[in-house]
């Protein structure tokens, strides 16, 4: 009886290590193919599209308001200290080190990444993945591997697109409406900034945009092993965990790479 | 003995509790069309998976001329897979892709065919499964038969050496349904491939297979010709057969033989009871496999439907048609005696003469050979035997022949 909880908490253990091992060969896999003749261009192109063009107007609105409450929020708290001439510098290195790559990452799950688990998942349920493996068609180079290089591209643009437009949104707010400086605010963003932070949020970017398509991908793909639900209520689960568990993913892989790249 | 080209050996799938294959044994020879029949659900479609390799045998061999799958190496396998094409029962088209799209994605992808040669392909098979003008919709703004379709055009285009078809011709009207028949049988002679069709349409499919399985709690009840399935003993085949006879009743114009069997029956039974007389005529298209060799096996199911169709419209109303077998029909004369019979059967002759019954007309060089021969009901006949008396020489009344 007391040896019961450890039973099962080794049980779940051994689950989730067989799991991420799973995951970890998915992506490697739908990673080498994307090297392989003829190149999917095209393919990748439309992803890049879907991905990246699509997610632009979101990205910017987060962007802008996230940037614009950081120019508030650090106005009011440097101002006790005197120190409202760095605002420009609390705003850019919050953005281009955590918020940015977290917040675009984010905004991303739940624009393509619940788009694509849903969509592969319907096309493995609808045996259209089936049908693909009928005409040697390698469905992970077919669906996946595409998704993984726009991810790959989009990620770290969207990302940068965010940094610039936040920057952009605490200059409203502090400079147009409080009152700092415009060449004050901008100067210290120059000058606090260094290439450090700006390669930093480029790899955790990188590194995000692994782990949402891949996890977004799985789920989707292996809809039809869910023991929990089947049909139209697998997709929706499958949408779900895809969107919780990448989530999640992001902000502790956030935490361990900021704790090394600090 | 002929090598088969896939022979599945003792084959066992379950999943969870539910065995669906336990010790499945089926060859699948080069060339022919194999039906496999059974009850819904009784695994046939994940049969023919095992057949493709999506799905992989708990236990047991899938062998490719004698080659197991499992033991196949990637490159092997590769060419193995190329053979294929597979028809989904829910036609798995690509959703978010057109329907041109959907058919040119096997070439676009396997192929360095360049656009227009690919173009030129799929425009064909559109034309020949009757598709023009849908293009560039999208699955979803279709019918179901038109998916179905769509999904043959699909398989098809690459020419394969082994199609395999799960329910092709389900949900589709009778034309349509003739005319993916007609496909099929028309494809096979043309290119020769090697069909696995999964169907229900009992006993047109028949029409059109060399060999037909039957699959029965996971295992190979029956395996042969058509000729052979109808002929069998076995009181599971022979219900399963004729339950689906029931549900297919006027199946190409004609009531089943299942229907036929129950008329005589209960006419045997009045002549018991009430001593009233009755006749049969069954009329055989004696050549029916050389009509299927030269024209086709839809020349073959025209030509039984046309003289069924005819005799019907010949005869009074109370008299019925009834399928028996793949090349007779028996018609069945209730309130008639033997020479009653005979004169009808000379009217009958007489009028037929000449008739286009065939619809096919002309086709030189094939001669239709057709033998009548009848008989009056007898109170010491069994069912069995009276069918045999009716077929016997002696009753023989005459041979017909169209060129």
């Amino acid at each position: 009886m007391m040896t019961l909880p450890v039973y099962a908490l080794g049980r779940q253990t051994i689950f989730l290590i067989r799991e991420l091992g799973r995951i970890a060969i998915f992506f490697v896999r739908g990673f080498l193919l994307i090297f392989s003749f003829p190149l999917q261009i095209s393919k990748t192109i439309e992803q890049i599209y879907f991905i990246g063009a699509k997610s632009v107007l979101v990205i910017c609105l987060t962007g802008a308001f996230t940037g614009m409450v950081l120019g508030l929020q650090g106005y009011y708290t440097l101002v006790k200290f005197g120190a409202e001439g760095m605002l420009g510098a609390a705003v850019a290195l919050s953005l281009i080190r955590e918020l940015g790559p977290v917040l675009s990452a984010i905004m991303i799950i739940g624009r393509a990444g619940s788009a694509m688990a849903a969509e592969i998942g319907i096309m493995r349920i609808s045996e259209q993945i089936d049908a693909l493996e009928t005409m040697d068609i390698n469905p992970l180079r077919f669906l996946i591997s595409p998704k993984i290089a726009a991810a790959l591209i989009c990620f770290p643009l969207l990302t940068a697109l965010f940094d610039v437009i936040g920057i952009f949104g605490g200059y409203l707010t502090g400079s147009m409406l409080l009152g700092i400086d415009p060449g004050i605010y901008l100067n210290r963003v120059e000058s606090s900034v260094v290439m450090k932070d700006i390669a930093g949020g480029f790899y955790k970017s990188l590194v995000f945009a692994v782990v949402v398509v891949t996890i977004c991908c799985f789920q989707g793909y292996y809809t039809h092993k869910r023991t929990e639900g089947f049909g139209a209520k697998g997709v929706s689960l499958s949408t779900t965990s895809a969107v919780v568990i990448s989530s999640v993913l992001v902000l502790i892989v956030d935490y361990v790479m900021t704790s090394f790249l600090i | 003995m002929e090598l088969p080209l896939i022979q599945l050996v003792d084959v066992h799938k379950t999943f969870g509790d539910n065995k669906v294959l336990n010790g499945t044994n089926l060859s699948i020879f080069e060339g022919q069309v194999t039906t496999i029949i059974g009850k819904s659900g009784g695994g046939k479609s994940v049969l023919l998976k095992h057949i493709i390799g999506l799905m992989e045998p708990d236990s047991g061999k899938i062998l490719f001329r004698g080659h197991s799958l499992s033991e196949m190496q990637k490159a092997e396998k590769k060419t193995f897979k190329r053979k294929f094409s597979y028809v989904f029962q829910g036609t798995a088209l690509f959703d978010s892709i057109t329907v041109f799209e959907n058919i040119a994605l096997p070439l676009k992808e396997k192929t360095s065919f360049k656009k227009a040669k690919i173009a030129g392909r799929v425009r064909e098979k559109m034309d020949q499964l009757d598709l023009q003008g849908i293009d560039q919709k999208y699955p979803s703004q279709l019918s179901g038969g038109m998916k179905k379709r769509v999904a043959l055009a699909r398989a098809l285009v690459t020419d394969p050496e082994i199609v395999l078809f799960d329910e092709p011709t389900t949900g589709l009207d009778p034309i349509r349904k003739n005319a993916v028949h007609k496909m099929i049988s028309d494809y096979q002679k043309q290119f020769g491939f090697t069909g696995v069709v999964v169907s229900h349409e009992i006993p047109d499919i028949f029409y059109i297979s060399q060999r037909v399985a039957m699959l029965e709690e996971g295992r190979i009840l029956f395996e042969g010709s058509p000729e052979e399935i109808q002929q069998t003993s076995n009181s599971v085949v022979q219900d399963f057969i004729h339950g689906l006879e029931r549900g297919h009743e006027k199946i190409s114009g004609i009531e089943s033989h299942y229907q036929g069997e129950k008329r005589i029956k209960e006419e045997m039974a009045r002549l018991q009871r009430y001593h009233t007389a009755f006749s049969l005529i069954i009329y055989t298209v004696e050549n029916l496999n050389e009509i299927n060799e030269k024209l086709g096996p839809m020349a073959g199911l025209t030509v039984i439907t046309n003289l069924a169709n005819e005799l019907q419209i010949l005869t009074p109303l109370t008299d019925t048609c009834y399928r028996f077998g793949l090349n007779k029909i028996i018609l069945l004369l209730p309130n008639t005696t033997k020479e009653q019979a005979h004169t009808l059967c000379e009217n009958l002759s007489e009028q037929m003469q000449g008739r286009d019954i065939f619809g096919l007309m002309p086709h030189p060089g094939v001669c239709f050979f057709i033998s009548a021969s009848y008989t009056e009901g007898r109170k010491d006949l069994s069912y069995e035997e009276m069918l045999l008396q009716t077929h016997s020489m002696q009753n023989m009344f005459y041979e017909f022949k169209v060129c």
